[in-house]
């Protein structure tokens, strides 16, 4: 037998299937090739790619081959030996058969960079050694691609590659075979560097912020100078990190705890004082304080905001962004967002029982022109991040039940992801009790360079340098990981293992021993910190944000049995030293001291921020203006309401929410979809955790339009939050155990009408939150969501804010459904309001109808009364379906309540006809009543404004009128155009 | 009679555990979650229980292929243990990354003939069935009708009426080698579920035939389970632990596949008990 090291290249590609259907659908990626202009390819075909080395015999080559690699079936697998195959040529020939079995198609491999989390090759070391093939040394995976179509030079393959196939930030690839790369042993560097901060004068100041990447102002490095110069020493590169990353915007909230000078006369700035003190406090925080509802156990303090869920359980929930990330690397970036929310939640030591995610993307139908240079195509980041989104719940085991897509030119170079986690945990299960003596421990993943700078770079404008220079911010996923980790805790949680947990989110272990020494101090040593791959500095250990990571305070005592918890179910756990009691931070790597900072100075935070809000001047910009109706004849009623349900902003989602596990955990009572075919959209998910013991359940709804805010950032938050609101309550939740969530993204701050924006959507978070009176429990600003093209274009994102709702519905058997249920019952319009066109899908379309409000859909004072009436009817189980009227107006909404139960309807609403039957206003739903149920029902809405508005019938059509009109529109038609089976408008 | 005890394995990844337990627990059994550690250290031994249950999940993150190193573990550490447990004729169920694990560990179909044998060397010995990626190449979640022709399977002998319940995978396509194979699936009873349409009524629907979305994945002969050809082990794609809750909310026709459902994991408990 040879003794010397090999390298085998393994190359796994389904078999071809002969009667298969079409494998061009299986393979979307050639359609994806020729949306992106390379007309020229026919197909793609996608094969797995192994890089084994080691010393293995025939034998064991053949073992890994076909049982490990490959499934013989329904794949073949070949193999060679690295070097034993001509360059470029693909056609790997170990077993003798010829993989090039396409002819003339040429061959694209792609392979992770070095450093890259690569869980396939962990998996695949281990399984090796189980199978007995003792000689592996190391497994690296790639993919393999084989284009093929007419004429294809290097040129159109480099450009595939580059803008398709591979991601640059993490990945390598070459035209034919691709080298393999592999990690060495992994050794901390221990280099450290120190500046002479107390000597700089301010030019030096900035430059040293700009060049550790640290977007820090010169108030701030002042603030840092001051510090060095009375402790009289030098700054180490860990402590600089440390600072710069605790001071971000994305941890600290510079801007929304800023000083802002509001530079407005009139009307506009009549709601305002000259000076808002801190956002947050003035309209956020405030808003909770004086609801001051019992039931609100933690909010704004948490990783993530706790409410009561009964007796014996609490409820937490979380909504992060991953914007910046998901830009430079969708699956990526989206995979850590769903990963690091649910963190969050285990960071409250709760039992993760839903993801959401609202997703904000480029039109699907960009042309490639028009997209700001730099930014990959929106189909692109659509599918990467959907993907990431996917990969990571599914894997975890939480069901993603909530959500939304929407569609905006704003968001080609910079895309919205937000990911939601709720989770459930024992009444008072939470220790917040770490003391002097108690060991630091992290559990979970090892320690790369992932995410590095990952605070800063989230708070910096992107520009297109931005992929390439950030590469090292780029967080890699390993969901199983996180899963075995989230049982650990639980564990350790239930035995009263530790006392005090939080997750290593951004800042990684600074961030997250940083946090919990924040009274106590810690001194704790890096070396000991188990690493991906060798060469970290200290700083890139301390700072990186590689995933999966926990940190626990453990009394010395219970140690023991937290090892063995940890052991019995593989997850690595790393004593790092313990909290002092001193209040120093003191970092060490072996024998040398990196950081040795004072905790008061780190945590007072940066000096605060001063900045200005400005009303924008003159007339809103172009296209968030509500366009007067284009000339040519108005639309017929039926072709609106078939366009209206075919546009971006209604059509269904069921074919990405279908690729999230909705059911897993056995609780889903309603999901994403409902009714007779299971395709009707609702307005909120309803679970069932298997904690709750009663009829108790909880619902998780949104409210987000992007339309409303480019056109009026107030009224989008008004409107915002009564949608969410509004969905908890037609499925069934108690309005007044409904707790929100508020989410900005928002432009550059130092623009003062990014301010004004901010101010104008804060205090309309206020006035609805102590409307409706829900507290705002949690929430999260994003600011530089902008993108500056080279040609100096600065591209912001349309003023965006998610409001996302938790409510509890107290009994689970009423829970409605918006599918119609059966013929004859009556139809109700519950709440009422003017409706408007301001930012509506029929204003989109077709421009605001003559003589209509172009204004954005206002406050409606009788909601809150409404939807506590509609809450006693379902409650009373007078409820057979209940659907809002948000996107699209009445009839969409009646139109969606036919397609869910495949019945027909007939409304009648009075009023100009797409008044009607298209405005949008808020704190209006649709209810369906049982006949014999209408008097009861009625008595019940005694006192909320309500009108029968029609029946739902046994045909096969949705009739509608208005004043002077009537139009029939088909079942087959509503659920057609629904779909996007009906493309034109 | 007391309630038998069930094993419900737990590999890394594991994710449907805690839902197979629900469900156990509602038929009447006495669920207990271990890890392959405890069964791999002896701290836990197969032959203690009554009833083996592989549930759904993601084990070793479906690296190199869903449940294949999951396979690899059934196969290499507790081969004879395993083999042992089918043998007696205990109940065994393998959920969507259970049942991937027990077709690519050689353990389902098995047959006489001792395909199963020749998985002992840890390669899956010659499976002349798979689990392969679903036709239209993606994860899918949604509701699935199925329907128990009549089989040799304990487990869905005698059930009310069709099953609903969830499908939640990406790799459900149930590919045979042969027609040959097929064939004898059939002639020795080994097809327990297929994939249906559902008319309401209460006999419950026509099989699938191919056609999407009824059969989710493209399976052959729409089948969504399949058993051993003594009838004790079952292996499934959809998830009828995810279906076991009556709802308020629920019509009559949900209530009684939701019922079905329930019953499926009575049957292999009451099975156990009257061993």
């Amino acid at each position: 037998m040879e003794v010397t090291t090999d390298v085998y290249r393994f190359i796994v590609r389904p078999k071809e299937r002969p009667g298969g259907r079409n494998r061009h659908d299986a393979c979307p990626l050639a359609a994806d090739a020729r949306a992106l202009g390379l007309s020229s390819v026919r197909a793609i075909e996608r094969a797995a790619l192994y890089f084994v080395r080691g010393t293995m015999a025939p034998k064991e080559l053949s073992l890994l081959g076909r049982f490990l690699f490959s499934d013989p079936l329904v794949e073949d697998c070949s193999w060679s030996r690295v070097g034993d195959d001509g360059p470029g040529g693909g056609a790997a020939r170990g077993d003798g058969r010829d993989a090039s079995r396409r002819i003339g198609a040429r061959l694209v491999e792609t392979a992770l960079r070095p450093g890259v989390t690569d869980p396939v090759a962990d998996e695949a070391m281990r399984a090796a050694a189980e199978l007995g093939v003792a000689g592996v040394e190391a497994v690296a995976s790639g993919e393999a691609f084989f284009v093929e179509g007419d004429g294809l030079g290097d040129d159109e393959l480099a450009s595939l590659a580059e803008r398709l196939l591979c991601n640059g930030v993490i990945q390598r690839w070459a035209v034919g075979a691709i080298v393999p790369a592999w990690p060495d042993e992994a050794a901390g560097s221990g280099a450290v560097e120190r500046f002479d901060l107390a000597g700089m004068d301010d030019e030096a100041l900035l430059a040293l912020s700009a060049e550790r990447r640290a977007a820090l102002d010169l108030a701030e490095m002042t603030a840092i100078r001051g510090y060095y110069r009375r402790e009289g020493r030098a700054c180490t590169d860990a402590e600089f990190e440390t600072i710069a990353q605790t001071w971000s915007e994305h941890c600290v909230h510079k801007t929304f705890k800023a000083r802002i000078e509001v530079r407005a006369g009139g009307e506009a700035g009549a709601p305002y004082p000259p000076v808002v003190d801190n956002v947050l406090k003035s309209y956020i925080k405030r808003a909770t304080d004086e609801i001051a509802a019992p039931w609100v156990l933690s909010a704004f303090v948490d990783n993530a905001g706790i409410v009561e869920f009964d007796d014996g359980y609490e409820l937490s929930f979380k909504v992060e962004t991953h914007n910046h990330p998901s830009a430079v690397e969708p699956f990526g970036g989206a995979n850590t967002g769903v990963g690091g929310v649910i963190r969050d939640v285990m960071g409250v030591s709760a039992r993760p029982i839903a993801a959401t995610d609202v997703l904000c993307f480029g039109p699907p139908d960009a042309s490639p022109e028009d997209l700001p240079a730099g930014s990959p195509h929106p189909r692109r980041v659509a599918s990467g991040v959907i993907a990431g989104v996917q990969d990571y719940g599914n894997k975890m085991g939480v069901p993603t039940v909530n959500g939304g897509i929407h569609y905006d030119p704003g968001y080609a170079a910079n895309p919205l992801v937000y990911c939601g986690c709720a989770g459930i945990a024992p009444r008072g299960g939470h220790p917040r009790a770490q003391a002097a003596g108690d060991r630091v421990v992290a559990l979970g993943g090892r320690t790369g360079r992932d995410g590095l700078r990952g605070a800063t770079f989230s708070s910096m404008v992107m520009d297109s340098s931005t992929g390439e220079l950030s590469g090292a911010s780029v967080q890699i996923g390993a969901p199983i990981v996180q899963k075995k980790l989230s049982e650990a805790l639980l564990a350790a949680r239930d035995a009263g293992l530790y006392t005090a947990v939080t997750d290593c989110g951004a800042g990684g272990l600074s961030s997250a021993v940083g946090e919990m020494a924040f009274e106590l101090g810690a001194d704790v040593d890096l070396a000991r910190a188990p690493l991906k791959y060798p060469g970290l500095a200290p700083w890139e250990i301390w700072l990186s944000e590689a995933q999966e990571r926990m940190v626990v305070a453990v009394p010395p005592a219970k140690m023991d049995e937290l090892r063995a918890v940890c052991s019995g179910l593989d997850v690595e756990l790393t004593d790092l030293g313990c909290f002092t009691g001193d209040g120093r931070l003191v970092v060490r790597y072996g024998g040398a001291v990196v950081i040795d900072l004072d905790c008061g100075f780190l945590h007072s935070g940066p000096p605060q921020r001063a900045l200005v809000a400005t009303p924008p001047s003159g007339s809103r910009p172009a296209a968030s203006r509500p366009t007067a109706r284009a000339a040519g004849p108005a639309p017929s009623i039926a072709e609106a309401l078939l366009a209206i349900l075919a546009h971006p902003a209604v059509r269904s989602r069921e074919s990405t929410v279908r690729l999230y596990d909705h059911e897993v955990q056995g609780a889903t009572v309603l999901g994403p979809y409902a009714g007779l075919r299971a395709d009707g959209p609702q307005d909120a998910a309803v679970l069932k955790p298997r904690e709750s013991t009663g009829s108790r359940a909880v619902a998780l709804s949104n409210g987000f339009n992007q339309r409303y805010g480019a056109a009026d950032p107030y009224r989008m938050a008004v409107s915002a939050l009564d949608e969410a609101v509004r969905n908890a309550a037609a499925v069934g939740a108690d309005p007044d155990r409904v707790a929100v969530l508020d989410n900005f993204c928002l432009g550059d701050p130092t623009i003062p009408e990014t301010m004004w924006t901010l101010l104008e959507a804060a205090r309309g978070c206020y006035d609805a939150a102590t409307a409706h009176r829900t507290p705002f429990v949690s929430g999260k600003d994003s600011f530089n969501n902008a993108y500056l093209a080279p040609d100096g274009r600065r591209v912001s994102v349309p003023p965006s804010l998610l409001i996302s709702a938790i409510g509890i519905v107290p009994d689970d058997s009423v829970v409605p459904g918006s599918d119609l249920k059966a013929p004859g019952d009556r139809l109700y319009l519950v709440g009422s309001a003017e409706p408007s066109f301001g930012g509506s899908v029929y204003a989109d379309l077709y421009g605001v109808p003559d003589g209509a409000d172009p204004g954005v859909p206002a406050a409606s004072p009788a909601a809150p009364a409404t939807y506590r009436a509609l809450h006693r009817a379902i409650a009373a189980g007078l409820v057979r379906a209940c659907h809002d009227l948000s996107d699209g107006g009445s009839a969409a909404a009646v139109a969606e309540m036919c397609l869910g139960g495949r019945l027909g309807a007939r409304f009648r609403l009075p009023g100009p006809p797409e008044t009607a039957l298209f405005g949008e206003a808020n704190g209006r739903l649709v209810v369906e009543v049982e006949p014999k149920d209408a008097a009861e029902f009625e008595r019940t809405m005694d006192g909320a404004p309500y009108m029968r508005i029609g029946a739902v019938e046994a045909t096969g059509e949705l009739r509608l009128e208005a004043d002077g009109v009537e139009a029939t529109v088909s079942l087959d038609d509503l659920c057609a155009a629904y779909r996007g089976e009906r493309s034109e408008r | 009679m007391t309630r038998p005890k069930a094993i419900v394995l737990h590999a890394a990844g594991t994710n449907r555990d805690p839902d197979a337990c629900v469900a156990l627990g509602l038929a009447g059994a006495d669920p207990e979650i271990v890890h392959v550690n405890q069964l791999r250290s002896g701290e836990r031994r197969l032959s203690d229980y009554r009833m083996l249950v592989i549930p759904g999940g993601f084990s070793y993150a479906d690296a190199l292929g869903a449940g294949r190193i999951l396979a690899l573990d059934l196969a290499s550490y507790f081969a004879d243990q395993v083999a042992e447990f089918v043998a007696s004729g205990r109940p065994v169920i393998g959920v969507c990354n259970g049942f991937q694990a027990l077709v690519k560990a050689g353990i389902l179909p098995g047959d006489s003939a001792g395909d199963r044998s020749a998985a002992g060397d840890g390669t899956g010995g010659r499976r002349r069935a798979t689990l392969a990626r679903n036709e239209n190449g993606r994860f899918e979640c949604r509701r699935s009708t199925l329907l128990a022709p009549p089989s040799a399977c304990v487990w869905t002998g005698g059930l009310p009426g069709p099953l609903a319940c969830p499908i939640a995978h990406g790799e459900g396509r149930f590919v045979v080698d042969s027609d040959a194979t097929l064939e004898r699936l059939r002639d020795e009873g080994q097809i327990a579920l297929v994939y249906g349409r559902d008319d309401g009524s209460a006999a419950g629907g026509v099989p699938a035939d191919g056609e999407y979305p009824a059969n989710p994945n493209g399976s052959v002969a729409d089948i969504a389970g399949i058993c051993n050809p003594a009838g004790n082990a079952l292996g499934l794609m959809p998830h009828p632990e995810n279906n076991v809750v009556v709802r308020g909310r629920d019509g009559e026709a949900r209530r009684e596949r939701t019922l079905a459902c329930l019953a499926l994991w009575k049957n292999g408990v009451d099975y156990a008990k009257e061993l």
